[in-house]
């Protein structure tokens, strides 16, 4: 008996295989970053098999794609600083105006964005913001500082975990020290590089993609982590909190962006369209817990989201900046000090 | 043993027309799936680097003068030998040396107590060695991880029967990472010693033995020198692998300092975007492991003559 169903199931998925997809869309995407849920209803809908692959960081997903990946996917979902990289290295493809039937539901401000000017080659995904969430078990002190991660108190030495982001920590540090990102002045370089070597003493480790997990299972008791995350880290049942920093804290967004020599063109344009659709784009939001950009997500959103601590910067807290980009020469700086860093 | 090379030969001796054709299929591959890789490897490390990752057909030798020389922050300074990289690369060996000492201490006993079992329960314990590496390495490495938290099951259980007061923090150490290393290395330490200790004849030890050897002088002098070439075989098994690891010191060990894997991660897929650099850093780690395969090699002729 089992094994009759068994077969007619399987006769019924070879039969629905058969039926499958005009056409494929392949995704190029952070990890964790959309539910299972909404792909399959894209793929339903419009009759499309979606594959998605997944990357951990900004610079790995643009040294894959430059390694020879690019035309074997689609769309890619870069944060800001990364898609105005990807823009000066040619690899995005223009959206012709009129493309996106959905375009107008992008919210005013995430229209005209510096490192899109006018959504050319992208769509809002995600925005959040990058700090830090401590253990309230572990330390009841005031954690509205950067000094949480470069001059930690005594019981937070050693139980620090940092995201493996050149960008952000160096963005962070920054904020720190009160000096200008891509900084070419010497002593200011001087003194980051000294910050980062005496807070490395008492950081435990570097990780993004552990960054909720170090948290939940109280491996460390402070870690640099994404709003969202670290919101999901706190629905994880961790005794944490998120600090938006007197000194400030990094803002950045996440784009859907449309690959040059995308294999399948126009599905890439109708997803894109489909995350424009304040229904889809809240699926997005309830699940990665951010914030998105789109004009009417507000009533689909869950209720606990509008008032989480981590979405609603502390009154009085420092400015949210995006990490920059550098020239060549001062990268290479920065570079060299993220090495020193790490070794 | 006689009687094995003698089919050996015999086997040969029918099929050495056709020698050439019946290795071809090997050829093949490792010269395209080696040579080919390493050549590439080689020559783009002599490549001037492309500012966010890609390298820039023009000769350069500024990888290498990147690993040796320091110039300071700001690159204008007199050069001085750079530490940095170095001690990477001293860690990095000194971190699969420690796992290798640790694979002979468990994998000797260990093989030698397979090695002495009747032949028909010897399969057994083969199979239970090999057992776990049917199951991922990077999920063998969370769990390894997930074991040995600071409120993880091992903590729990010392603190338990009292053998400890405080959680014993192992995670994000370099002990860690060795044990990490250890337990994902252990079986090519165990089979090849297995292998070595299997032929030796064990009448030697009670001749020994009855000449007043004491068990240490044995060990020493009958057993050690005829598993010898099992216990090289294996401790190269498991130093190459470990000295370019990079899972268990990422999980492990909290990739706080880079090891030579990471680091070259780093540079093809990380923040740096450095190929020629992260493909110098691999040929020197190349030219490393073949300096201690030929003591390898060396050591063994010497065995046999």
């Amino acid at each position: 008996m089992i094994m009759k169903t068994f077969f007619s199931a399987a006769t019924l998925a070879l039969i629905a295989n058969s039926a499958v997809a005009e056409g494929k869309l392949s995704v190029y995407h952070w990890f964790e970053y959309i539910p299972a849920e909404l792909v399959e209803k894209f793929s339903t809908k419009y009759d499309v098999d979606v594959t998605v692959d997944t990357f951990d960081s900004n610079e790995s997903m643009l040294a894959s794609l430059k390694a020879g990946t690019m035309g074997s996917y689609d769309v890619a979902v870069p944060g800001d600083y990364m898609v105005e990289i990807m823009v000066g290295l040619g690899l995005l493809d223009t959206i012709a105006a009129g493309e996106l039937t959905n375009i107008n539901n992008i919210e005013e401000q995430w229209l005209n964005v510096p490192f899109d000017m006018g959504r050319k080659h992208s769509i809002p995904y995600q925005w959040g913001s990058t700090s830090f969430s401590v253990n309230r078990d572990a330390y009841s002190g005031n954690i509205n500082t950067t000094d949480i991660i470069f001059n930690p108190p005594e019981q937070l030495k050693g139980k620090i975990n940092v995201l493996d982001s050149q960008g952000e920590v160096m963005a962070m540090a920054a904020l720190h020290l009160g000096i200008p990102q891509c900084s070419t002045d010497r002593d200011q370089l001087k003194s980051l590089d000294a910050l980062l070597q005496s807070a490395k003493e008492n950081w435990a480790s570097f990780g993004s993609d552990t960054a909720k997990e170090v948290l939940v299972s109280g491996d460390a008791a402070v870690g640099m982590i994404w709003n969202g995350y670290g919101a999901r880290a706190r629905a994880e049942g961790a005794n944490i909190e998120y600090s938006y920093p007197d000194q400030g804290y990094v803002v950045w967004m996440d784009n859907v962006v449309l690959l040059n020599e995308a294999p399948n063109r126009a599905n890439a344009i109708l997803f894109m369209d489909f995350l424009l659709e304040p229904e889809n784009i809240a699926a997005v939001t309830n699940y990665a817990m951010y914030a998105d950009g789109i004009k009417g997500s507000t009533p689909f959103l869950d209720a606990e989201l509008a008032s989480s601590p981590e979405h609603n910067p502390r009154a009085g807290s420092g400015a949210g900046v995006f990490v920059s980009v550098c020239d060549q020469a001062t990268q290479e700086v920065y570079d060299q000090i993220w090495t020193r860093l790490r070794s | 043993m006689a009687a094995g090379t003698g089919s050996g030969s015999t086997v040969s001796a029918i099929f050495s027309p056709v020698r050439f054709w019946l290795l071809l299929p090997s050829w093949v591959v490792i010269g395209f799936f080696l040579l080919v890789p390493v050549l590439l490897m080689l020559t783009y490390s002599f490549l001037t680097k492309e500012f966010r990752g890609g390298v820039i057909w023009e000769f350069s030798l500024a990888s290498y003068d990147q690993f040796l020389f320091d110039r300071g922050l700001f690159g204008d300074e007199a050069p001085v030998i750079k530490w940095t990289y170095i001690n990477i690369f001293i860690r990095s060996i000194l971190q699969a040396f420690g796992a290798t000492i640790f694979c002979l201490l468990i994998g000797f006993p260990t093989a030698y107590f397979i090695a002495t079992r009747p032949i028909q329960s010897r399969t057994i314990w083969l199979f239970l060695i090999t057992v776990p590496y049917w199951v991922n390495l990077l999920i063998r490495t969370v769990s390894m991880k997930f074991l040995i938290r600071d409120s993880g099951p091992l903590n729990e259980l010392l603190l338990y029967i009292g053998l400890i007061d405080a959680p014993l923090h192992v995670i994000n150490t370099n002990f860690a990472v060795q044990l990490g290393l250890f337990y994902s290395y252990l079986p090519f330490m165990v089979l090849p010693i297995y292998a070595s200790v299997e032929r030796y004849n064990f009448t030697f030890s009670e001749v020994a033995s009855d000449l007043y050897a004491s068990k240490v002088t044995i060990l020493w002098e009958v057993i050690l020198p005829v598993v010898k070439p099992g216990i090289i075989a294996g401790s190269i098994l498991v130093f190459v692998p470990s000295l370019g690891a990079f899972l268990a010191p990422d999980l492990l060990g909290g990739a706080k300092t880079f090891m030579i894997g990471s680091l070259i991660e780093d540079q093809f897929k990380g923040n740096a975007g450095n190929w020629p650099f992260g493909a110098a850093a691999s040929m020197i780690l190349l030219s490393l492991v073949l300096v201690v395969l030929m003591f390898y090699v060396r050591a063994q002729n010497k065995d046999q003559t």
